[in-house]
């Protein structure tokens, strides 16, 4: 095995890892607060793949890619306000039936508005600028994913530790009734995470998408399942966790695949998921929560 | 409140039992009381080949403005196409195989792909519902079922003119990718590397993927490191552009040969420059009837959307012609048994003898398949498919 083959399969790794920690952040957020899975998240992921094929018809990168991003929270919020507030007070199961509901519709949507064909996504030069180092070749964006995902990282964990609305988040997080009595806006805390979560995932479309190529309805369908296994393994709830989950899925399934296994790369996350289940629910950085029975 | 849910509650069932009994009323119809039949069309219109089955559809639709009627004991009727959609997924077409059949169709065509194609087959074997086959290459489609019949070749015979064209070409170390779980694929990567190690040469690397991939970088990094001339991936189009354009990204630089599937606008579109080069075999190449391509052409450039539905463009793809071929011959054959009874039509079938059929003559074998043995070789060049052959195999 050639060094120069090894970095390159790492970088394939490392790329698809940083889109699915992006991804995996929205589950883990929304779970912390809500104490939900959120099924559609995957589904929003693939509708900002089309919202940036759409807007980037119309205007430049530069206005069209915050539009994408922009278009991703409105339907995030969107659907927290339609299919879940309503049910704020119902059991917590019928919120995660609803949130499966949410994720046909959106993928049969999809299928209605953009036709089942898959569509091209827009290559955008400066992202796909192709540099070419020793044997290794590689795109600008494949580079850009994992440390865009790790500044984005930071930040968020600044923001949820360091600043009031993340102080109501986190009160939110520890006890949603208690923290309205103290005062705070649970519901605008809600549509904060919301917000959030969506505006990362439709960053990981981005990365995602660029690197991919096409978009079909189905396109998020896989990745949201295996960022949601991220967000397990990481420790569900926890922000770190789910960007450490979101490398090690995507790193083992290079792995996998480069040793020829391709066949076990989707059932290994899966197989992955039981095992962690089993062996440490609480994943790698989850709080070992002990529920009131 | 109250009395508007109850009022709404009341209308919806009204509404339903309405739909249930004309529903109803229309089946008992399409046996031949009236003056329509129903030919069924099964093809996936929704999924991963959904284009492609949207692209058969045209040459279906056509085929029915071309021969809106069949005469039946002296008797004209008008054709009916009765659209199911398979959702490219092979629960889905069993359901849609029973619906078919439900609806009183005297012979069904299709479809794309030959993994549905094989869920389907048993239903309607049972019903005795002949049905013809427009692209589905795989063996299993047809064999052991005298109702299935195809009117294309199939993949043993294109997976040897590929392997003799590469060999022919001087590819001698080539790589093969493989799509799990996928009838059509797997059988031509197989047929390929038996016909190609045979000839001398050496599959250096043979790769596979699983449905709904959309990450190719790591098999791809794997092929460029195998040191392959040539790369063979009859897969499924949906997935040609992803890895034209990721090995474009890693610098993998080979010859792409692939099967009919990749014969298909989708490629040259979404891949570009990166499509440049690649080779595919196709059914039916423009140019191989003159006066079909010239009407063809103006029916769809007369509506927009059937435009659309031909990815933007007027150009004929082999399974079209295919479709044409399949539904031509099942309406002789309707004629020439001079019924409607499923097992007379399957009859007529077996003993057809179609040498107008636009894609080449067909005459079925004791398989239900017809008796095709010459392809036709493309290259894409300039940002569209240039024929460059056709080759005849001789078994």
């Amino acid at each position: 095995m050639s060094s120069s083959y090894f970095f390159q399969q790492l970088l394939n790794g490392l790329s698809i890892g940083g889109a699915y920690a992006l991804i995996a952040i929205g589950y883990t957020m929304v779970y912390g607060i809500l104490r939900m899975i959120n099924f559609a998240h995957g589904d929003v992921f693939m509708m900002a793949g089309y919202f940036a094929i759409y807007a980037i018809a119309i205007f430049p990168w530069y206005i069209a890619l915050p539009i994408a991003i922009l278009g991703t929270i409105i339907l995030g919020v969107v659907i927290e306000k339609i299919a879940y507030k309503p049910l704020r007070s119902a059991p917590r199961m019928s919120v995660m039936i609803s949130a499966i509901g949410v994720a046909y519709l959106l993928e049969n949507l999809a299928n209605y508005l953009f036709t089942a064909m898959p569509q091209s996504y827009p290559q955008i030069d400066i992202l796909k600028k192709v540099y070419n180092l020793g044997g290794i070749s590689v795109s600008r964006v494949t580079i850009l994913a994992p440390i865009l995902t790790v500044v984005l990282t930071f930040a968020l964990i600044e923001l949820v530790n360091h600043s009031k609305l993340g102080m109501a988040m986190r009160a939110c997080s520890k006890d949603q009734d208690t923290a309205r009595i103290m005062g705070v806006k649970v519901d605008s805390v809600i549509t904060m995470t919301f917000i959030i979560g969506c505006g990362l995932a439709a960053i990981g479309s981005i990365l995602y998408f660029t690197d991919r190529n096409t978009v079909q309805p189905y396109s998020g369908a896989l990745p949201g399942l295996k960022c949601f296994v991220a967000a397990v393994l990481g420790g569900i709830g926890s922000i770190p966790g789910a960007v450490i989950g979101g490398f090690i899925v995507g790193i083992c399934q290079i792995v996998i695949t480069a040793a020829g296994y391709s066949v076990f790369s989707d059932a290994f996350t899966f197989v992955l998921l039981v095992i962690i289940l089993i062996v440490r629910p609480s994943g790698i950085f989850g709080e070992n929560a002990t529920d009131k029975v | 409140m109250r009395s508007i849910k109850k009022l709404l509650a009341c209308t919806v069932g009204a509404a339903l039992g309405a739909v249930m009994i004309t529903g109803c009323g229309s089946n008992s119809n399409g046996g031949g009381k009236s003056d329509t039949i129903k030919i069924g069309v099964f093809e996936p219109k929704t999924g991963e080949n959904g284009s492609g089955g949207a692209q058969e559809e045209l040459g279906i639709e056509y085929a029915l403005s071309v021969r809106p009627t069949v005469t039946v004991d002296g008797k004209e009727y008008k054709v009916e196409l009765d659209w199911q959609d398979n959702q490219s997924d092979k629960t889905v077409s069993a359901t849609a195989a029973q619906k078919l059949i439900a609806d009183g169709c005297v012979g069904v065509i299709g479809g794309y792909g030959s993994s549905t194609c094989i869920a389907a087959g048993t239903y309607f074997k049972d019903a005795q519902v002949p049905i013809i086959g427009t692209s589905c290459t795989n063996t299993n489609v047809t064999l052991g079922n005298d109702y299935y019949f195809r009117v294309c070749y199939l993949d043993p015979f294109q997976g040897t003119v590929l392997a003799d064209w590469a060999i022919e070409n001087d590819f001698k170390k080539i790589a093969t990718i493989d799509n799990i779980g996928n009838e059509y694929t797997s059988g031509l990567v197989a047929t390929f590397k038996k016909e190609f190690e045979a000839k001398g040469g050496t599959i250096v690397d043979a790769e596979t993927f699983q449905t709904n991939e959309s990450d190719f970088k790591a098999i791809l990094t794997n092929i460029k490191n195998s040191g392959a001339q040539a790369v063979f991936a009859p897969t499924d189009y949906v997935y040609a552009p992803l890895l034209l354009n990721q090995s474009a990204d890693l610098g993998l630089e080979v010859q792409w040969i692939a099967g009919d599937t990749w014969y298909n606008p989708v490629i040259t579109k979404d891949a570009a420059k990166n499509a440049e080069g690649v080779v595919v075999d196709t059914f039916y190449a423009e140019g191989g009837n003159a006066d079909f391509d010239k009407a063809f052409k103006e029916w769809l450039n007369a509506d927009p959307k059937r435009l659309e539905a031909n990815i933007g463009s007027d150009k004929i793809v082999g399974n079209q012609v295919m479709c044409y071929d399949a539904y031509m011959t099942l309406c002789d054959a309707i004629e020439a048994s001079n019924s409607f009874k499923g097992s007379d039509i399957q009859a007529a079938l077996k003993t057809i003898n179609k040498q107008d059929a636009i894609g080449g003559a067909i005459t079925f074998d004791e398989n239900g398949d017809a008796k095709k043995n010459t392809t036709y070789i493309c290259k894409i060049t300039d940002g569209e498919f240039k024929f460059v052959e056709a080759v005849t195999h001789e078994e």
